[in-house]
């Protein structure tokens, strides 16, 4: 992004909050204090360095004013920007910014979620629209259903490739003891499981889980004295494509194009320079959509480009790490979890799904129905 | 001027009550505007004309909704020949049979209970 130095801020502390099924009557709230707490420690910080706070929540509608009362602090930038489950990838853009400006120097930024709880309908209320409501679209997943259906129509793809990601995910999740999920997946385990909106069985849909989490986020002069390694940002990028599915472009090409272009742009890197990766999988076509969009194969070809277990565990690419909102945890916007990911895989803390030598990761956040699309590229000291 | 009772939604439905699917027409843009808006999102005119389908289109993408009660559905987006795209669902034959390409004609459904009218689709029947 023009105006951002690349390194300029770093990430320096993750956590996620209780995940998956969390004690009854603890709030969203809570979920995110708890994930600060545990960020803050993780970096060797306390709460009266807490100058700028950032949260997005469907739950609380003034969720940053909410945790800062929570936390008895009086921050002097706060940022609530809300576009799905990629505004924490924005968050991180707008807390360098506003950490290169001076308007704060250690950023927090929090989510959590109850969804599981409290029932997704009570968690999200869905909007009436009246282009779409009357259609029942079963949201989101029929309107990532729609974009699968060009996307088979127009390259050839296959419910067997979509299946080939869920059944990916599933191998690096059973790597992670913090995953949801617990048992192998088969492709003919995706194939026969319920149907939701064709070509999805609830096992292309990500899971409906409670979680939250925090990082912090600050200037790379004083993430150095730090406790742990710093992921330092080396670019950013994000892009606007539509609200609503039936006013997508191009239902096979999603903003992640251009997000990632002005991400590789102010990182000087390119796909081949990408370790670890990690995506929005909020269905599986999520992932080959991405993975096309970032560079990482050619589009139309996602589909192939998933097969055989290339995107498993020792498959040769390293994509979602931590078993993906396909199987580890989903609590109603993943962006954050993304992030806590990459840098996990960056600082080498990740044991049995650690990728080798991993010196550079790519989180991709992902809003809406496709419509918000936001790129965070980390690195560790050595590509500054 | 139209009038300030005139929404663009409510003149969308009350052709709708007439049978008629209309859609906007951008002549600063020269093409189809759709959903009905107050301000055209090509060039920031806020000149934008009404015009009637002739409700002849072309499935663009498709899905089935399978419901946790009742029967699976349809669910599409259409691609009108006049240049605008909509959600809608295609009716006349069973769900899972709605292909992407599919000739389709309009309808007007008219739910029961009061609910507003919206517009469906059935196949084009070839010659």
């Amino acid at each position: 992004m023009e105006g951002l130095k690349r390194g300029g801020a770093a990430i320096v502390g993750v956590a996620e909050s209780d995940l998956g099924q969390v004690a009854d009557g603890l709030s969203v709230i809570d979920l995110m204090a708890q994930g600060t707490g545990r960020a803050l420690d993780d970096c060797g910080l306390s709460l009266k360095d807490v100058d700028g706070l950032f949260s997005a929540t469907t739950q609380a509608r003034l969720s940053v004013l909410a945790l800062a009362e929570y936390l008895g602090i009086n921050p002097s930038f706060l940022g609530s920007t809300i576009v799905g489950g990629s505004s924490f990838e924005y968050h991180v853009a707008h807390a360098m910014g506003a950490i290169a400006l001076g308007l704060c120097n250690v950023a927090v930024i929090a989510y959590g979620s109850t969804q599981r709880s409290v029932g997704r309908k009570q968690a999200s209320v869905r909007e009436v629209n009246p282009y779409e409501t009357p259609f029942k679209p079963f949201l989101p997943s029929s309107a990532y259903a729609l974009a699968a259906s060009r996307h088979m129509h127009e390259f050839g793809t296959t419910r067997e490739q979509l299946a080939a990601v869920a059944v990916a995910a599933r191998e690096w999740a059973l790597l992670n003891s913090a995953a949801w999920e617990k048992k192998p997946l088969t492709i003919d385990g995706v194939l026969s499981s319920r149907m939701v909106s064709y070509p999805f069985t609830v096992r292309d849909c990500c899971l409906v889980t409670d979680g939250g989490g925090a990082i912090v986020v600050t200037s790379a002069q004083r993430a150095k004295s730090l406790k742990k390694p710093p992921a330092y940002v080396l670019g950013c990028g994000q892009s606007v494509t539509h609200a609503n599915i039936s006013n997508m472009p191009d239902l096979t090409v999603t903003g992640a194009l251009a997000a990632g272009k002005a991400a590789y742009k102010m990182a000087r890197l390119g796909p081949s320079d990408v370790d670890a990766i990690e995506l929005y999988d909020a269905f599986t076509i999520n992932t080959i959509l991405f993975l096309e969009d970032l560079g990482f194969c050619k589009k139309g070809e996602g589909g192939a480009f998933v097969s055989g277990g290339r995107i498993a565990p020792k498959g040769g690419l390293a994509v979602n790490t931590n078993g993906g909102g396909l199987s580890y945890c989903h609590p109603g916007m993943y962006g954050l979890f993304l992030l806590i990911e990459a840098v996990r895989q960056l600082r080498g803390e990740c044991g049995a799904r650690q990728v080798k030598d991993c010196q550079v990761a790519l989180a991709h956040g992902n809003g809406g129905v496709l419509s918000s699309q936001a790129t965070v590229i980390l690195g560790t000291q050595a590509t500054l | 001027m139209p009038s300030n009772s005139d929404t663009p939604l409510k003149t969308y439905l009350d052709h709708l009550a007439r049978g008629e699917l209309a859609y906007q027409f951008s002549p600063a843009a020269g093409r189809a505007v759709f959903y009905p808006r107050v301000l055209c999102p090509f060039t920031g005119s806020d000149r934008l004309e009404w015009r009637i389908s002739k409700g002849l289109g072309t499935v663009h993408a498709t899905t089935v909704v399978h419901p946790a009660e009742g029967k699976p559905f349809n669910v599409a987006l259409v691609d009108c020949d006049e240049g605008f795209r909509l959600m809608s669902r295609v009716e006349d034959i069973p769900p899972e049979q709605v292909r992407i390409g599919q000739r389709v004609r309009f309808r007007v459904h008219q739910p029961d209970g009061g609910e507003p009218p919206y517009p469906v689709f059935t196949p084009v029947r070839s010659a």
